[in-house]
């Protein structure tokens, strides 16, 4: 129920984005280009409490009419991934036995498994941009 | 500044922030906790908990397992020591509200109409309509549910969250989100222990070490004032410390909050 929530979160995000892509572009020549994502990547782990099948289905509704209505969403799952703070090993674990897979220990600490990010947004203009860069220089 | 610059990468996520690109098309990297916003809002709430020397302490369970009842009761023991104040969320109705005014103490309540959690903006709407200034202790009770609530930082301290014995006692391996999150788990209504035959409070315990969390696991029964000395001097001891912080100009998170965000090494605060 609470992915609808998380879905209007990320779409704020994503139009915070594409503003900040769009002044940075303003200053170019092409200053008319409007820009809008056509893909958006998300990763969630299992202990972040957010399905993401469920956010899927509720992003198209938070997303109607914005500049992302028609990016694919894509999910990169995070694994469960525990650190022994008694033995030092790093190990996989289920999402309800948190324990170290080396040694058994409880008194472990979450390596990965438990995020809830926005990873990369992919945006394009309608007007072909005189010099695309690939990959952006803000990635550089 | 960092969103733009890419400074964010690091070797460990680097290889997340590229993939081929369509021509004509920009990646752009962000690297960012999806609930960034309501993170904002929940450490603003926390700089006005923290400037006044407050203790916030979220209250999370499923519905009916008793935290009003607790607070009641808490309310009444401690009514000479410290000033508390409340927030309640529900779905409907004032009724929480009304039986925390009814011990003499200041209530707001946060009707979330079909929202099934509460949100550092919907708390941060009740502080404007609360008198904060003398306040010691504020509990918000969150909306009766194991799963939502655990997701939202509402800028409180600390996570409490109750399992009451009328419930299973493997509730924390089928919600680990929720408890995962506790600083002290509470076992309510304790007086029914008796007459249940298939709660066992060590399973209860042991589930809760399963998900790696050193917890605090108090016993007690609100209705009968059972054991609960334990739970006031845990209270005692955690303002004692919001208070020691303070005076330092530091602040807390709940834990688990706090360490995603430091291993993942997005939105470094």
């Amino acid at each position: 129920m609470h992915e609808l929530s998380v879905a209007q979160a990320l779409v704020e995000q994503v139009d915070a984005v594409i503003d900040r892509h769009q002044a940075h572009h303003d200053n170019d020549a092409s200053s008319s280009d409007a820009w809008r994502a056509t893909s958006i990547r998300v990763r969630i782990g299992p202990l972040a409490g957010v399905v993401p099948e469920l956010l899927a289905s509720a992003f198209p509704l938070a997303a109607a009419g914005s500049r992302m209505e028609r990016a694919a969403l894509e999910f990169v799952h995070a694994p469960i991934r525990v650190r022994c703070q008694t033995c030092g090993a790093e190990t996989e674990a289920a999402m309800n036995r948190l324990l170290c897979g080396a040694c058994g220990d409880w008194h472990t600490r979450i390596l990965s498994g438990d995020e809830l990010l926005l990873e990369s947004v992919e945006l394009v203009t309608d007007t072909p941009h005189p010099s695309p860069l690939t990959p952006h220089s803000q990635n550089v | 500044m960092c969103d733009t610059c890419g400074c964010n990468l690091t070797p460990g996520n680097r290889n997340l922030a590229y993939k081929p690109v369509a021509k004509g098309a920009t990646a752009v990297s962000v690297l960012k906790g999806l609930l960034q916003k309501n993170d904002d809002q929940a450490a603003h709430n926390r700089e006005h908990f923290d400037r006044r020397g407050i203790l916030a302490i979220n209250l999370m369970s499923s519905p009916g397992s008793g935290k009003t009842a607790l607070l009641e009761a808490t309310l009444v023991a401690l009514k000479n020591e410290f000033t508390c104040a409340v927030i309640e969320g529900d779905l409907e109705t004032e009724n929480d509200a009304e039986r925390i005014r009814a011990k003499g103490v200041q209530a707001h309540q946060i009707v979330t109409g079909t929202a099934c959690h509460l949100d550092a903006h919907l708390v941060h709407d009740a502080l404007h309509h609360m008198t904060l200034d003398g306040v010691d202790l504020l509990f918000i009770e969150n909306v009766g549910n194991l799963v939502c609530p655990a997701s939202f930082d509402l800028g409180q301290h600390l996570n409490v969250t109750l399992l009451s014995v009328t419930e299973g006692d493997d509730k924390p391996a089928k919600y680990p989100v929720m408890f995962r999150a506790a600083d002290a788990m509470l076992l309510t209504k304790t007086d029914l222990l008796a007459v249940l035959d298939d709660f066992d409070p060590d399973k209860a315990e042991a589930h809760l070490r399963n998900l790696a969390n050193p917890a605090p696991v108090m016993r007690l029964s609100a209705r009968k004032e059972l054991d609960m000395e334990a739970w006031y001097a845990w209270l005692r001891e955690q303002l004692a410390a919001q208070r020691a912080r303070v005076a330092i100009g530091q602040s807390r998170r709940p834990a688990i909050q706090g360490d995603g965000q430091k291993l993942h090494g997005a939105t470094a605060r």
